[in-house]
């Protein structure tokens, strides 16, 4: 039976390992929810600059100040712009048929974004915008081809610029790929500020994504400390009953 | 004390004038005999029934605050994980009780092909295991398009689109399932009395019937050696023991431990990496957009290999029919008179392995975009598949079985 249960197991690691392969490379955002200050500063800027376009429709601002450890003055006064409620939703004030007329697309709630699409994906495309002069908003971006979204934190990251080098394709054509992208002109932040604060924007997103997280990563211990003491103890009990099967 | 002690035991006797409890509980639980023997393997049955009170206790909460509506299905999930008071949690139990409904069952069955669970006398047994796994495969199918994400809907299209591989009268059957041209509202509300009222019903039926076949013949064991061809003078299986206390008690280890790893998935991991949970269910179901890649759960990612490894859709169709219906046939494909694995020839155990090698195969093979290398492999698969059960007769009939001891414990 071991060996049957070890053979599983080395199967189960060979489909894993082989799974692995062939995904995007992210930039790996590293993001975490147990840091409060950071996803004060990430409401921050969520309220600033996402806000006004993409709703959060399912986070309530009073559940947020009670995440953050904010008082709920403090989102009154300083992170609520759309409504006066404090146990209203985050609500976006412009129309979707407006948004549609716009942008082409309306955007999209980003109450569970970071579920959808992982915080590595948010964080790389925030990093990710370039100058594309042939694009309507004259940006284009790595991790998202062609996005309708326009490069909303351009004030704190400046302007950056593809780098191109020559690839061979599988039918032998020279090909121009992006290799990195660089700085053309500067922002409000230098770029490890600006990083920062797209991290803490990604572990705002990844908060609003599932509030309930903080509750079972702190549950969860005590959840399976308690089976653990009942374990010993049933153990006990088996080991007492079968003491006389032979 | 005394006096509790008399007016409990008159309670008892007043019941039991009327109703058989003391009958019930000693056929049942501390009279029933089962064998002394049952290893890691045989933890897998309590389970099964654990994780299905898990779901319908989750679930009646669940269907609390969800609203079975097109408009409204995926903004209810997330207030139920938001806003509803412990609602994640029930939503998170429900959720990985899916999948570990079929990871305990798929382990509960692979059990079965070790030790021939199977074989005389408990065909019927094993036949109303698998009415179970069927209805469990609906269930779950049901309850997948609930949650009104992108994988739900998708899915659900695709898998209903198969219905119209059926010559004449395909396309209106399909149409017929989903009740309109297109997976809808209509569809969302069908799919969820199903999920919640018809198919919990079958399942609570099939269980019984399970059990009562159950305790019709017995259980098997790991060596495969009847228990009843033994009795001691009293009329007590030699190699058994009561039910309850012994296997009571050993199988809440097995539970707590169950409930461990159960556990840790539901608080620390309850989307394990998109396998319980999938990313792109949590994109609000839209009719227009087609994701660029479905796949099923992946309990069912085996049998999606082996439709897609089909060129023709209507034998596609059937061959995955075939691979779950085939299981139905298994006590009168295998000839050996040997039950256990222990002591069956080699050409057995090397058929399930490659069996269980290739169930494996074919369930990533199912999770993986097309390719034409994985097309093939799935194609490889699938025939080592099908043959493990048609080529059963033969390898098992001449197979250099040993001989089996009279009782447990003389190897």
């Amino acid at each position: 039976m071991k060996r049957t249960l070890a053979t599983l197991c080395l199967l189960f690691g060979a489909v894993g390992a082989w799974g692995a392969e062939g995904t995007i490379p992210l930039e790996k955002a590293h993001s975490s929810i147990d840091d409060p200050a950071s996803l004060q500063r990430g409401a921050r800027i969520f309220v600033n600059y996402c806000l006004s376009c993409h709703a959060a429709s399912y986070m309530r601002y009073n559940r947020m100040a009670k995440d953050l450890h904010l008082t709920e003055e403090m989102v009154q006064d300083n992170l609520m712009f759309t409504t006066d409620k404090i146990v209203d939703t985050m609500q976006v004030a412009m129309r979707s048929t407006d948004a549609l007329k716009w942008f082409g697309v309306a955007p999209p709630d980003l109450s569970v974004i970071a579920r959808a699409r992982g915080t590595d994906w948010l964080y790389s495309f925030l990093l990710g915008f370039y100058a594309d002069p042939a694009r309507p908003n004259g940006v284009n971006n790595l991790v998202f081809k062609d996005t309708a979204m326009p490069h909303v934190l351009v004030g704190l990251q400046g302007i950056q610029q593809p780098v191109y080098r020559t690839e061979q394709d599988q039918f032998g054509e020279q090909k121009k790929v992006i290799e990195r992208l660089e700085l053309m002109s500067s922002g409000q932040l230098t770029e490890a500020d600006y990083r920062r604060t797209v991290r803490d924007l990604v572990n705002f997103l990844h908060y609003v994504g599932e509030p309930a997280k903080l509750q079972r990563l702190a549950l969860g211990k005590w959840v399976l400390l308690y089976l653990f003491v009942l374990l010993l103890v049933a153990y006990r009990l088996k080991a007492e009953y079968w003491k006389d099967v032979h | 004390m005394n006096a509790v002690v008399k007016g409990l035991t008159g309670l008892r006797d007043w019941i039991d004038q009327r109703f058989p409890l003391t009958e019930f509980w000693e056929s049942q639980l501390t009279g029933y005999y089962a064998p002394k023997n049952f290893n890691f393997w045989y933890f897998f049955g309590v389970l099964s029934l654990l994780v299905f009170v898990i779901q319908i206790v989750s679930g009646i909460w669940l269907v609390m605050s969800y609203k079975p509506d097109a408009e409204r299905a995926f903004a209810s999930v997330e207030y139920i994980m938001r806003d509803v008071e412990w609602g994640w949690l029930l939503r998170y139990l429900h959720s990985t009780g899916a999948s570990a409904f079929f990871i305990v069952i798929y382990l509960h069955m692979f059990r079965a092909l070790m030790y021939g669970s199977y074989k005389k006398p408990r065909e019927l047994l094993w036949i109303f295991g698998m009415f179970v796994y069927l209805a469990l495969m609906a269930e779950a199918f049901f309850g997948y398009l609930l949650p009104w994400g992108q994988m739900s809907y998708w899915g659900a299209q695709v898998i209903i689109s198969l219905f119209g591989a059926v010559p004449f009268v395909g396309e209106q059957l399909a149409e017929w399932i989903r009740g309109d041209y297109v997976v809808s509202d209509v569809t969302l509300n069908r799919f969820f009395a199903f999920h919640v009222i018809a198919l919990p019903l079958v399942l609570c039926g099939l269980v019984v019937l399970h059990l009562v076949a159950l305790r019709q013949t017995g259980s098997n064991n790991p060596e495969g050696i009847e228990i009843k061809a033994s009795k001691g003078p009293d009329g007590k299986p030699l190699d058994g023991i009561p039910f309850h206390p012994y296997y009571t008690v050993k199988d809440l280890v097995g539970v707590i431990l169950f409930l461990m790893a159960f556990s840790a998935v539901v608080f620390y991991a309850p989307e394990l990496g998109g396998r319980f949970l999938e990313y792109n269910n949590f994109v609000p179901a839209n009719p227009m957009v087609t994701p660029a890649h479905i796949e099923p759960v992946w309990y069912f990612t085996p049998f999606y290999a082996i439709l897609r490894a089909v060129p023709n859709k209507l034998f596609g169709v059937i061959l995955m029919g075939a691979a779950v219906v085939l299981f139905f046939f298994l006590p009168w494909l295998d000839r050996s008179k040997v039950k256990s694995i222990r002591y069956r020839g080699v050409r057995y155990r090397f058929a399930l392995t490659v069996f269980v090698i290739s169930f494996l195969v074919l369930g990533f093979l199912g999770m993986q975009p097309v390719t034409t290398v994985y097309t093939w492999m799935a194609r490889v698969f699938s025939v080592i598949y099908f043959a493990f059960f048609l080529l059963m007769p033969l390898y098992t009939s001449n197979d250099n079985d040993r001989p089996v001891p009279a009782r447990i414990g003389t190897r």
